[in-house]
């Protein structure tokens, strides 16, 4: 096969494992910003559930994605205050509050959207104008590459996705910048791994992990939204999937470190992309692979990888332990 | 002590009978998916909806969340005196034989199933002699000559759909490609509307320009992938062609709102029969949904070719490969 028709093929897998990869890309960035403060945060999946039903909700009502949008960074935040309360001020188990909070969501949004739509806890479909639909913009690059090749990587795989997919890369390397080229992000990752240093300087340890949190919420606002605006149209019971857990061990994989975590999160976004394209296609060489094995592949390599090829992953040294001033 | 418990539990039972008797008290218990997926439950909710307005008897109806729900609120409804049961998907089946032994007084129906109990009326149906017509269909508007198919839960019933869908199309024009996929292998796969879309896209992307689902709630990821990317998608099981009018090539109706709708009627006219009800074209069971919103798309020509096949199957000149009768498709 030559390169260019590889590349031909290969192109949109790649474009859709960039559409799969985009919530856990948000949500493994929000994990970071979470646990690189000290706090861990296992109620990412209930935090994009719940802004993925009040996206759903508000772009339905008010006819707009952007509302939906706001709306959805509102009740994640909501929530992401509701876990920093428990762990920064009531010094409470993060693990605990954590999953109280996946309940909560799990629970309350379909209850909600039982009773406001009465469609089993479905939001009303959205139209066209009501969604972040694909981009278009082209540049004159497809011009300049043709339709093959290094072209239909261009057209397919990297041009034309919606607007929260761009969001989603352009939240890496500001996230990088933050944390390791700002003061408030040095001061915040010190705060992970040595809140003692950082109350000893006269910094608030508390106040800096709510910032975290805040944050936390935000970018979990923004990967429930895509879920329920962007990538699909509505809200559906537990549409989340668990890409909230899986997100967290993309953190783990990425060793808490932004560029790591988009490299992960594309791996997995691009594996279940491989999973649902090759299924049902022959493979030169092989013949016809049962669906199984696809299905399982993405949990084998994570087993395999992490086993074996990524070396030891150490957490922020203060993560999950809540700062108490006097001992 | 027992005594007492076997009068109390006696006298609910003789109490209950009466009602019965007076006026049944019908009840539906959905599959996964929900009531609400605007596909096959949905449609049982119709037909329990319509019986409602035209006979002024209430139903009770439950949505199960889980698998081992099932049983669960089907004995519930049974205790509760709640008589026919109806029961909505292949998946109930063991719940329903288990339950159905248990309350041999009271009336059963199963949808998509068989169970084998005189108290219990299966209702199966012929889903790929609809499926045969809306392939037709699909291969006369397709451009590229390629289609897409969708499946649910990967299951001979869906198969089923699958095949007489590629019988259809290939009837028309046999050298024609077909994509086929199935969602997954859990229940999950009825409720996944971000990965039926991105099955569509990959159809799409391949060149499909007609995609048929046969998924539940997951088919609404799969309409809305092909009516964002400007192609042609086909509904299952209700009318879907108002999801996205003139989007959507037709729907491949399952009357399973007047099998419900039946099952209700003939319990309260005591004319209730158990045993199997086999649906098909001639029952006016499965068929093609032709409305406002994609009249448009079908052109005289296309309506000619399907009327035709629709006479073909009924006068027994096309008969359609039931995928289940012996787990291959000639087509």
């Amino acid at each position: 096969m030559d390169p260019t028709t590889f590349l031909d093929l290969a192109a949109p897998v790649l474009g859709s494992g960039l559409r799969l990869a985009v919530p856990l890309l948000f949500a493994c960035l929000a994990g970071l910003w979470s646990e690189r403060s000290g706090v861990v945060d296992i109620g990412l999946e209930g935090k994009m559930l719940a802004a993925a039903f009040a996206a759903g909700a508000a772009a339905a009502t008010w006819h707009s994605p952007w509302a939906g949008l706001l709306a959805g960074i509102a009740a994640s935040v909501f929530l992401a205050l509701v876990h920093g309360f428990a762990s920064i001020t009531q010094r409470g188990n993060q693990i605990v509050s954590g999953t109280a909070i996946n309940f909560l969501a799990a629970g309350l949004t379909v209850l909600l959207g039982q009773v406001w739509y009465g469609q089993g806890g479905r939001t009303p479909q959205l139209g066209a104008s009501e969604r972040f639909l694909a981009l278009d913009f082209d540049f004159g690059v497809s011009r300049l590459l043709g339709g093959h090749g290094i072209g239909a990587v261009w057209s397919e795989a990297l041009a034309g996705h919606n607007i929260l997919v761009y969001a989603a890369i352009a939240a890496v390397p500001l996230t990088w910048w933050i944390l390791w080229r700002t003061r408030f992000g040095l001061r915040l990752r010190a705060v992970g791994d040595n809140p003692q240093a950082v109350d000893t300087a006269g910094v608030s340890v508390a106040s800096l992990r709510y910032r975290a949190v805040i944050v936390c919420g935000v970018l979990t606002g923004f990967a429930g939204t895509y879920l329920s605006v962007a990538q699909s149209a509505g809200f559906v019971r537990d549409m989340t999937a668990g890409k909230g857990f899986i997100a967290l061990a993309a953190l783990v994989f990425a060793k808490w470190k932004p560029f790591n975590a988009l490299a992960a999160c594309l791996l997995f976004g691009l594996l279940d992309a491989v999973s649902i394209r090759l299924q049902g296609t022959p493979i030169p060489g092989i013949g016809r692979v049962p669906v199984q094995v696809f299905q399982a592949l993405p949990y084998l390599l994570t087993v395999v990888l992490l086993a074996g090829f990524i070396g030891r992953s150490i957490p922020p040294k203060a993560s999950g332990v809540p700062y108490t001033k006097d001992r | 002590m027992l005594k007492t418990t076997f009068a109390a539990m006696l006298t609910v039972c003789l109490t209950a009978g009466a009602a019965a008797a007076a006026e049944i008290q019908p009840a539906v218990l959905y599959d996964l998916g929900g009531k609400f997926d605007k596909s096959f439950n949905e449609a049982a909710y119709t037909g329990a909806e319509k019986f409602k307005k035209e006979a002024g008897v209430d139903y009770r109806d439950f949505e199960i969340q889980n698998d081992a729900q099932r049983e669960q609120a089907l004995r519930n409804f049974a205790r509760k005196g709640f008589s026919p049961i109806v029961a909505i998907g292949f998946t109930q089946a063991t719940a329903v034989e288990k339950v159905a032994k248990e309350f041999p007084d009271l009336k059963f129906a199963i949808v998509d199933m068989v169970v084998d109990l005189p108290n219990v009326r299966s209702i199966v149906f012929k889903e790929q002699e609809g499926s045969w017509l809306v392939g037709v269909l699909a291969a006369s508007a397709s451009k590229s000559h390629k289609l897409g198919f969708v499946g649910g839960m990967d299951i001979p019933l869906i198969r089923k759909f699958a095949c007489g869908y590629v019988g259809g199309a290939k009837a028309v024009d046999p050298k024609i490609e077909i994509y086929q996929n199935m969602t997954g292998t859990t229940g999950a796969a009825w409720n996944d509307p971000v990965k039926g879309g991105e099955l569509a896209k990959s159809q799409i992307d391949r060149g499909a320009d007609v995609i048929y689902h046969a998924a539940g709630g997951t088919g609404l990821g799969v309409l809305q992938a092909a009516a964002d990317a400007g192609k042609l998608g086909i509904g299952v099981d209700s009318n879907q062609n108002h999801l996205h009018p003139g989007k959507v090539l037709t729907s491949m109706v399952k009357r399973v709102d007047v099998a419900v709708f039946d099952a209700f009627q003939d319990a309260k006219a005591g004319k209730w029969t158990g045993g199997v009800q086999v649906l098909g074209l001639k029952e006016n069971g499965v068929g093609w949904a032709l409305d406002d919103n994609n009249k448009g798309l079908i052109t005289p020509a296309m309506k000619a070719a399907v009327e035709q096949a629709e006479k073909d199957i009924l006068a027994g000149k096309i008969v359609v490969h039931d995928y289940m009768a012996d787990k291959t498709c000639p087509y």
